[in-house]
């Protein structure tokens, strides 16, 4: 583990303080004591001392919070570690990350939600907040603990990358964590319509011989879930939503004013299929990549609030995953050093304000996640996230931070840098 | 490529040999799936041509097959191999190879993704028989879904100004097939209407044991090539099958075994001029090369 740099008060000059959970979006200062933030606005001058942090052009935000990340522990360590995911972490600017439970062994006991949070608290850098399994093993069988989870400090129940595919099951889970005030996280995508598949079927699969998985997979479960969701009163979150169908149905349970939330990854709004080229594994995802149509309807549905949270869901995979035939290699792409940039995108193209991306990446969360992180607010923890948005940096596999390097973004550009992280007031990156 | 595949056809039947074109390079056919038809195939146009031909079977039942892909190649480069034959059940396998290895990679099928030679090898067929390719009307029938041999053959032929149609039921074309360039057709008689040239694709097994096609006999009935069916088509439209040909299932064998209307076996003979064509062509280059 890297050697924690000794704790300082810190005084930010000069910047362009932005929390999206107090609308506030100023120029000015801001003064951190003790690890807490004590003190914005204009003319805080230089406190003795302070270290002094001024960066000409920065946005200064709290520390964003990632709703959906695998971490490689426990049982997939060859792929990432809780030390390696809170590297990338910290270089993405993220502060809190929720973590998926389909490890192995799973999140399906108590001990290992306590053991989750000890892990990142040790880590001095981030906030890991567990989800805990649907179901034992996450095999979609018996339902887990959801009270003795929840008891332990699970935020959520979801069986990751798996989809829920038993109705009466879903059912089960959406009715008895209504009982602990839970929600339920699903993998929105039919698991016997995407058995084996590789990519979204169509054209693209057509031509490169890879079995397909139909888009319509996505709205199939989505319309199921939200049907159970009214029938159950219990509160259903849809992962990584990338379709225009699934969309519809989710605007439209909420204007019917069901307990329905979502979020989307960057690549479903950064990338299409196209970005499969030449049978590129790094771009091989669960749910695959879509055609454009579909892209365009979830960076529309990013700006008319339809979709509630950005999130990475960065799933690490490594050589041994990935260096295979298309078909057989192991989906998943790594998104926390990715995370601000990619979205970041979207402001510089005018889709997004960039209150909106900071709130998706920040205040949103949060909220979903019922934690006080996310916000600029005097007396909280100092984890803040300082950014210049429009410096570039190249995306490369394998100098990535972190042990994770399959990024679908391999050679891309990015405008917008993290110049630094903090967390309850320590500089943990920068 | 027809043009020099032309040429080998006339010198094969001439018994006359040219091995020193591709003397003292070494060439290896890698098949990680069984196929005696190709692999003879190549091995007779390198042997022709005077390579050193060396066949290695890869048994695909290894636990990790990407670690065998790639630990071969690895091998591949330490015995300076010049000429690498691939056939994968992987879609996009010899992609994978062909950043490893340093040899000239040639796609022997790979998965459901392209068999090129043989798509060559039936345009070779189609041209001498017919004299042309532009203008002809080709009804390609059967699991398109499953065919690598269908792509390659619709992505040549629409290339060559062909109308190329599909024929089979819904459970066996794959999506959006229409963006390919192709006419759709999920009956026999409106598919092979006026056809100059019907390619019969082999059904296997287990697409009947994978629930996509109920019975054996149905297929037959439905979209199985018989001489009533074939009444569709032109009076002089010729009957192809890349091989190997499940009798009564696909095709029966009145048709299969017509001197008059099946080209079967001839395309067998231009699969070697056209691996030869093919060798040769790859041979003239420098560096890496994909085909």
């Amino acid at each position: 583990m890297p050697e924690r740099r000794p704790l300082t008060d810190t005084i930010f000059t000069s910047v362009r303080l932005l929390d999206p959970a107090s609308s506030l979006d100023q120029q000015g200062d801001l003064l951190v004591r003790d690890g807490l933030i004590t003190d914005f606005g204009s003319g805080l001058g230089r406190p003795d001392g302070a270290t002094v942090v001024a960066e000409a052009d920065a946005i200064l935000c709290p520390g964003l919070v990632d709703m959906r990340a695998a971490l490689g522990e426990p049982g997939y360590e060859y792929r990432e570690t809780i030390a390696s995911a809170a590297e990338a972490a910290a270089a993405g600017g993220i502060t809190t990350l929720a973590a998926l439970p389909d490890t192995l062994p799973a999140i399906d006991d108590p001990a290992l939600v306590y053991l989750l949070r000890t892990r990142g608290e040790e880590t001095g850098s981030l906030t890991i907040l567990p989800y805990g399994a649907v179901t034992s093993g996450c095999r979609g069988e018996e339902l887990a603990e959801f009270g003795l989870l929840a008891e332990a400090g699970a935020i959520a129940f979801t069986d990751g990358s798996r989809a829920i595919g038993s109705t009466r099951l879903m059912r089960l889970a959406l009715s008895y964590a209504r009982g602990f005030g839970m929600r339920i996280v699903q993998h929105p995508e039919d698991p016997s319509l995407a058995a084996d598949g590789a990519a979204t079927e169509g054209e693209l699969a057509t031509r490169l011989g890879l079995p397909g998985i139909p888009a319509a997979a996505e709205a199939i479960l989505v319309a199921r879930d939200i049907r159970l969701a009214e029938l159950t009163g219990g509160a259903v979150h849809f992962s990584h939503v990338s379709t225009a169908a699934a969309l519809r149905l989710i605007r439209q349970a909420k204007a019917d004013g069901l307990a329905v939330t979502c979020d989307t990854a960057p690549p479903y709004f950064d990338l299409n299929e196209t970005a499969i080229g030449d049978f590129r594994t790094y771009a091989k995802l669960s749910p695959p990549l879509r055609k454009e149509a579909d892209r365009l309807a979830v960076v529309a549905a990013l700006a008319d609030g339809a979709i509630d949270v950005i999130a990475s869901d960065h799933q690490p995979r490594d050589a041994d995953d990935k260096r295979q035939p298309f078909a057989q290699a192991t989906p998943g792409g790594a998104g926390l050093a990715t995370l601000l940039g990619v979205t970041l995108a979207q402001v510089h193209k005018g889709a997004l304000s960039m209150a909106q991306a900071i709130d998706l990446l920040t205040a949103r969360p949060a909220t979903l996640l019922r934690t006080d992180a996310g916000r600029l607010a005097k007396g909280r923890s100092a984890d803040l996230c300082l950014f210049h948005p429009d410096r570039i940096w190249q995306v490369e596999a394998g100098r990535l931070p972190g042990k994770a390097q399959n990024t679908p973004f391999d050679g891309r550009a990015l405008e917008g840098v993290v110049l630094g992280t903090w967390k309850a007031g320590r500089r943990v990156f920068g | 490529m027809l043009d020099l595949a032309e040429s080998y056809v006339l010198l094969n039947r001439s018994g006359k040999t040219q091995r020193d074109l591709l003397r003292g390079r070494t060439l290896i056919n890698l098949f990680f799936e069984d196929s005696t038809r190709t692999r003879t195939s190549f091995e007779l146009a390198g042997k022709r041509l005077g390579a050193d031909v060396i066949n290695m079977s890869v048994s695909t039942s290894s636990v990790n097959k990407g670690e065998t892909l790639l630990d071969t190649a690895a091998t591949l480069n330490a015995m300076h191999c010049d000429l690498l034959v691939v056939r994968h059940d992987q879609s996009g396998a010899p992609n994978l190879l062909a950043q490893k290895v340093d040899a000239a990679v040639i796609n022997a099928g790979d998965g459901t993704h392209e068999h090129p030679t043989q798509a060559l090898l039936d345009a070779l067929t189609i041209r001498r028989r017919k004299g042309r390719l532009e203008g002809l009307t080709v009804a390609i029938c059967g699991d398109v879904l499953h065919s690598r041999v269908a792509r390659s053959n619709i992505h040549l032929l629409t290339t060559m100004g062909s109308r190329v149609r599909v024929v089979g039921p819904p459970t066996l074309m794959p999506a959006e097939a229409e963006r390919l360039g192709v006419e759709v057709f999920h009956e026999m008689e409106h598919g092979l209407a006026g056809a100059d040239i019907v390619m019969m694709l082999r059904l296997q097994r287990e697409r009947m044991q994978s629930g996509l096609v109920p019975s054996a006999r149905e297929y037959f009935r439905f979209f199985g090539l018989d001489m009533a069916k074939l009444a569709a088509a032109r009076p002089d439209a010729l009957v192809m099958h890349p091989g190997p040909m499940n009798r009564g299932v696909e095709i029966d064998s009145a048709v299969a075994d017509d001197p008059q209307r099946s080209v079967i076996r001839e395309q067998v003979e231009m699969g070697v001029a056209v691996r030869m064509a093919v060798l040769d062509t790859l041979s003239r280059g420098h560096g890496r090369n994909e085909l």
